[in-house]
């Protein structure tokens, strides 16, 4: 019994394999499955313009060549790897992290950190310094009315909806 | 004889520019009245003259007149005429022409009225200007004429030359290439002047604030003239922007209102400087701070808004090689390195004038929560800066061409987008001068209650994304917080005043339009990230080829092809493929759509027109992307579900509202200042 049973076993998983592989071969990729691939490139002749909505007649042939190759049970890594060998890594949405490229994604943090930085340092030093009267007392007081005015309308509205209560 | 004319027409008025910049650097330099009164009288000229020049550039446009390059390359026999007359911005010389245009027609109407009141800042306002016309409309003149024509040389040879070419005859060709299909849209056909215009009014504020550092007036006088100007141009260049990407949606068939383009990110780009910059100038007005900061952001929204023209217009973004090869990129880069650099010295030299009047007292009060807010939006801007040049940095330094794409963008703006709906939410609460935690939690605890219920519940039925669940909590902490603040002084007018509500409300935002004006383009901004959450994170699409009655399912709908008809609209000069489909939700009915394919034939192009299916939940997007022969009857379509988007269209609207609100001209500006300068702050220009 226990020796039919592993036959059948075996014969089951057998015939599945075969049968996955045959599927795999004969439904060919949706356009969905495609699109997905698409997606991520660019197209290599028009600017800007994803692969997957590009409708020039270069890019519908492109498009061809990923269900192509995803019949061929290439996976998306492999898809996007030949385009990026084929056409340069412009086809790609990003620029590689490696080498010089490194730069776009290194900068702009840095420039923004930097940023952060030195506004920190600027609001302590302001905050931290001595409300001491400065030489243009003048100007001090004009501004500080100023505020104080403008608060008014804050301060007005907060007493009436004193009031209302 | 026409483009001989208009040529000429240009040439004078580059002439007069060049004259009224350089008479009144004289005049202010020697004093002389006489001087200043005749470089604005040349400049008052340069809009009539330009208008002339423009008005035969539209003669030959809408008169067919194929020898001129410029009407062959952007008009056809077929166009409407409103088509051909708008066809004046549809091309690159033309659009240069446009420009300066606008910027004549702006700073006239500056210098024509008001000269007396400001006699000290105007004739370098007019220097500023007539520097900046005068370089717009030297690319026209010597490099991008629209005036060009077509001569036949004895060889049979094709040249173009505005002047006969020996031995040359003119040549006119049967029709024109006609306009680029996509800009025959409504949208796109007001897109662009739009842009310009936000574009070009920029340039005013810039030339008050460099007249302020020539001049060393060192107070805010210049903000407050140019205050109105500015949220005029921020209006249109937002205007511009909503458009665009209004009219990306509807026609270039690519499922989104965005993508990251450089184009489109070169418009931005002035806009984030702006709005910073709208902002900041508060802190200037109320607090005498800041001074400095002010004149860097003018300074780089002149600077970008140069840059946006130039990227859109010089080559430079298909190709570091394409850039030396037009002859107006280097003039723009010069352009703007000679600008922003002289900008800068005179800033340098004024900078110990311009130091703060007042401390920073607390790290949360109103004037210290503004600088987070403008770190942010610089933050924005130095990504899409850098996201733009980098490619070309890399072509020129190490030969490679890359692409920064819009994950690139997304995942860089997302964290910043927030922290902005954050402070959104939370600095209307706070106070000039002082503020602490206590106080702004006290303020702000209960909005905080009702978003997370909010967020909860979306939680349950909606997402459980965590990046959108964050998102929705903060477009709610801001709603909430600003309603609420409409709802407390509202109701303290009705008390007060024994109002009835709505006419409470009216009033109270018409007497503080500045304050609520800015509310409720808070409230726009947070409905229209709304639109942006759904969009970006919930969009599913899906794609496959039907025979007639198969249908695709997507979500809750179902989508039915039925038929295709292909018809040519001869007098039009279009073929059109239209695609008939039945869409249903769970089985019911909703309706037809007719997604189709529009063929020009002067330009040889198509054009991709969705079926739509709006409504505030999602959009319905069905595209046509190809059909076999009519005997078979199959056709392919792309459909996407598009969460959420018309929040983003509906937020638009309210932008325009708040703008309008805040930016409507006062009775009396100068009275009003001069109250506001005399000793009292009414509650009417609070805030």
């Amino acid at each position: 019994m226990k020796k039919y049973l592993s036959l059948v076993l075996f014969l089951f998983v057998f015939v599945s394999l075969f049968t996955s592989v045959a599927f795999a071969q004969e439904t060919t990729p949706t356009d969905n499955q495609v699109n997905a691939i698409a997606k991520q490139l660019f197209c290599p002749v028009c600017q800007n313009t994803p692969l997957d909505v590009c409708p020039t007649e270069a890019c519908r042939q492109w498009r061809e060549l990923i269900r192509q190759m995803l019949s061929e049970g290439k996976t998306e890594a492999e898809i996007l790897q030949y385009f990026e060998d084929q056409y340069g890594p412009r086809v790609r949405q990003e620029p590689p992290r490696a080498g010089f490229s490194w730069l776009a994604y290194i900068i702009p943090l840095l420039v923004i950190a930097a940023g952060v930085f030195f506004l920190f340092r600027a609001l302590k030093g302001w905050t931290k310094a001595p409300v001491a009267e400065s030489a243009s007392g003048g100007v001090r007081n004009d501004v500080s009315k100023k505020v104080s005015a403008q608060d008014d309308y804050v301060v007005r509205l907060e007493d009436e909806l004193k009031k209302r209560k | 004889m026409i483009p001989d004319f208009g040529y000429g027409v240009l040439v004078l008025t580059f002439f007069m520019a060049l004259y009224s910049a350089i008479a009144g650097i004289y005049a202010s330099i020697n004093k002389s009245q006489k001087l200043a009164e005749s470089a604005r009288r040349a400049m008052l000229l340069t809009f009539p003259l330009l208008s002339i020049s423009s008005l035969s550039l539209i003669y030959l446009l809408v008169n067919n007149h194929f020898e001129v390059a410029f009407v062959y390359e952007v008009t056809s026999r077929t166009m409407p005429t409103y088509l051909k007359v708008t066809s004046w911005w549809g091309g690159q010389a033309g659009s240069l022409l446009f420009w300066s245009w606008l910027l004549s027609a702006f700073t006239s109407a500056v210098s024509i009225r008001k000269w007396d009141r400001d006699r000290e800042f105007l004739p370098w306002v007019m220097v500023v200007c007539g520097i900046t016309l005068a370089f717009f409309l030297s690319l026209a003149v010597f490099f991008e004429n629209p005036f060009v024509k077509y001569w036949q040389t004895m060889s049979g040879e094709i040249v173009e030359s505005v002047f006969r070419v020996k031995d040359a005859i003119l040549f006119t060709p049967q029709d024109g290439r006609g306009l680029n299909p996509l800009l025959r849209h409504p949208g796109m056909v007001i897109h662009p002047p739009m842009l310009y215009l936000g574009f070009v009014s920029f340039v005013i504020p810039y030339a008050f604030a460099m007249a302020a550092l020539i001049t060393g007036r060192s107070d805010d006088r210049w903000i407050r003239l140019t205050r109105r100007w500015t949220l005029w141009a921020w209006l249109f260049l937002s205007f511009g922007l909503v458009l665009g990407g209004r009219w990306a949606y509807d026609v270039l068939g690519w499922g989104g209102y965005w993508g990251w383009d450089p184009v489109e990110i070169a418009a931005f780009m002035p806009w984030l400087t702006g709005t910073a910059f709208l902002h900041s100038v508060m802190i200037q007005e109320k607090r005498g701070m800041l001074k400095q900061w002010n004149m860097i952001l003018v300074i780089l929204t002149y600077d970008l808004v140069i840059f946006g023209t130039f990227l859109t217009r010089s080559g430079v973004l298909s190709s570091v090689h394409s850039f030396a090869q037009s002859a107006i990129g280097p003039m723009f880069f010069g352009f703007i390195v000679i600008t922003f650099l002289s900008s800068t010295a005179l800033l340098i030299w004024r900078w110990p004038q311009l130091r703060a009047e007042t401390e920073m007292k607390s790290m949360l009060s109103r004037e210290a929560l503004f600088l987070f807010n403008n770190l942010l939006f610089m933050s924005i801007l130095v990504v899409c800066f850098w996201g733009v040049i980098f490619p070309l940095i890399s072509e020129l330094f190490v030969g490679e061409k890359i692409t920064v794409g819009p994950p690139f963008y997304e995942r860089a703006t997302a964290p910043l987008f927030a922290s902005l709906l954050f402070l959104m939410a939370i600095a209307p609460l706070s106070a000039w001068g002082h503020s602490t935690l206590q106080t702004l939690g006290r303020a702000s605890w209960k909005s905080a209650i009702v978003a997370l219920l909010i967020t909860v519940a979306i939680f349950f039925t909606f997402t459980q994304s965590v990046p959108a669940l964050i998102g929705f909590f903060l477009i709610a902490f801001a709603l909430s917080i600003t309603l609420h603040e409409f709802w407390r002084a509202t109701l303290a007018r009705v008390h007060a005043q024994n109002e009835n509500f709505a006419t409470a409300f009216f009033t109270l935002i018409s007497r503080n339009r500045r304050r609520y004006g800015g509310y409720i383009i808070h409230i726009s901004m947070a409905l229209m990230a709304i639109g942006i959450i759904g969009i970006e994170g919930f969009q599913y699409e899906t794609q496959g080829t039907l025979a007639s009655g198969e249908s695709l399912n997507i979500a809750d709908y179902t989508v039915t092809y039925r038929e295709l008809a292909s018809w040519d609209d001869a007098p039009n000069g279009v073929n059109y493929t239209r695609a008939v489909v039945d869409v249903s939700e769970n089985g019911v009915y909703l309706g037809t759509l007719h997604p189709r394919i529009d063929y020009y034939f002067d330009a040889e192009q198509n054009m991709t027109i969705p079926g739509l299916r709006p409504s505030l939940r999602d959009d319905l997007y069905i595209l046509l992307v190809d059909w076999q022969p009519v005997s078979s009857m199959g056709a392919t379509f792309k459909i996407y579900v598009n969460p959420l988007m018309n929040w983003l269209w509906l937020g638009s609207l309210l932008f325009f509202v708040g703008i309008t609100v805040a930016a409507w001209p006062d009775k009396d500006p100068e009275a009003q200042s001069a109250r506001v300068r005399g000793k009292v702050y009414h509650s009417s220009s609070a805030d």
